[in-house]
């Protein structure tokens, strides 16, 4: 109780006796009380967020073994990486992480205008992660590390053709047939910050309905469940990038 | 008391959404401060060795990742079925990747 307030649902929750009571409008029939519709949507956005993580698990494992097994490609695959670019990606998230929060507070505050101002600051930081994820991305097109498309080893078998990242990790160049693996790290890379981004996508999408729906007041009448599932889904994402820097950008930096 | 506790929407202050927000940024200063410094090796036993760059790298990832969980998804503050599923969920996540990795590692298939 020290940093937070217990704030009772709703005039709900003693009456629960009549199906035909007074209950705020958001609440559906075959729920007995408000507590009791919240909690059923909470735990179904929790089940449906352990599908995503049996979903991106599966392309943490699939790294995990092909990195076992190319180590030294996906060495100097991940050295291809910007950490900067990478660490500021990661602050850009982590801080609409926080503005979301703060949105479902606002929500539970019923402040409109704070709720407003949150939502867009989440938009604006979630666009700005995909427009440095783009320039990351046109790089990686640029040097020729798409795979499949016109895929080069030319930076591995040949580390001094490239000299900005020659400079900082003089790697030593590769056997042709482990250059070669470089482009199953490519294949992960794009795989998982593809389908990372592709969530961010659809999360600027909610999110512009929401600052709409916001608008008229939608949230700000008590009912908090939507932004509040909104919050866990954006949650996750964030936390998917947090292990995607571990494991893409930083883990084979020494 | 712990009916009490359910029939309660918990809302988390500002304040504690601002300590964690640093504590994420903070965080991610050390892992990536971390990455940069060789932090050596650890022989258990003869051809095992544990590095520890991506074990502390994955450690601080994990303690973000917690956070996240606990306090900006309110986990610490939810009923106990939304707790218990979490937590069943991130054992079974556990169970399935470790059981895949301890195959795939303790067999010479798939090398060229």
């Amino acid at each position: 109780m020290t940093d937070s307030a217990a704030v009772a649902n709703s005039a709900m929750a003693e009456t629960g006796n009549s199906h035909h009571g007074e209950h705020p409008p958001y609440q559906r029939h075959h729920f007995e009380t408000v507590d009791q519709q919240f909690d059923a949507t909470n735990f179904a956005m929790w089940l449906f967020l352990l599908t995503e993580v049996m979903f991106f698990g599966g392309l943490f494992t699939a790294y995990l073994i092909m990195r076992n097994w190319y180590y030294q490609a996906f060495v100097a695959g991940s050295h291809q990486l910007s950490i900067v670019w990478g660490t500021a990606n990661t602050a850009v998230l982590i801080a609409s992480s926080f503005t979301m929060a703060m949105s479902v507070w606002s929500a539970e505050m019923r402040r409109k205008k704070s709720l407003l101002v949150y939502l867009c600051l989440t938009l604006v930081f979630g666009l700005v992660f995909l427009g440095i994820k783009g320039i990351e991305w046109h790089e990686k097109w640029e040097k020729h590390h798409v795979p499949g498309v016109h895929f080069s080893v030319e930076s591995f078998v040949n580390p001094q053709s490239d000299p900005a990242v020659y400079n900082e990790y003089h790697d030593a160049p590769l056997a042709p047939d482990m250059a070669q693996k470089t482009e199953e790290y490519f294949f992960l890379y794009f795989a998982m910050t593809g389908m990372h981004a592709l969530h961010m996508v659809i999360g600027i999408g909610i999110l512009v309905f929401m600052i709409f729906r916001a608008r008229s007041g939608a949230f700000t009448n008590g009912h908090v469940t939507f932004v509040e599932n909104f919050g866990l889904y954006w949650h996750f994402v964030d936390i998917i990038w947090i292990y995607l820097f571990a494991l893409l950008y930083l883990i084979s930096r020494h | 008391m712990n009916e009490q506790h359910e029939l309660e929407h918990h809302v988390v202050s500002p304040k504690t959404y601002i300590i964690i927000f640093l504590a994420l940024l903070t965080g991610t200063a050390l892992t990536v401060l971390a990455s940069y410094i060789d932090l050596g090796e650890w022989h258990i036993a003869p051809g095992i060795t544990l590095f520890w760059n991506p074990v502390v790298n994955l450690a601080i990832a994990t303690g973000k990742m917690l956070l996240v969980v606990l306090f900006f998804m309110h986990v610490k503050y939810s009923t106990k079925l939304t707790k218990l599923t979490v937590v069943s969920g991130l054992f079974m996540f556990l169970v399935l990747v470790g059981m895949t990795l301890s195959d795939y590692f303790t067999r010479a298939w798939g090398r060229w």
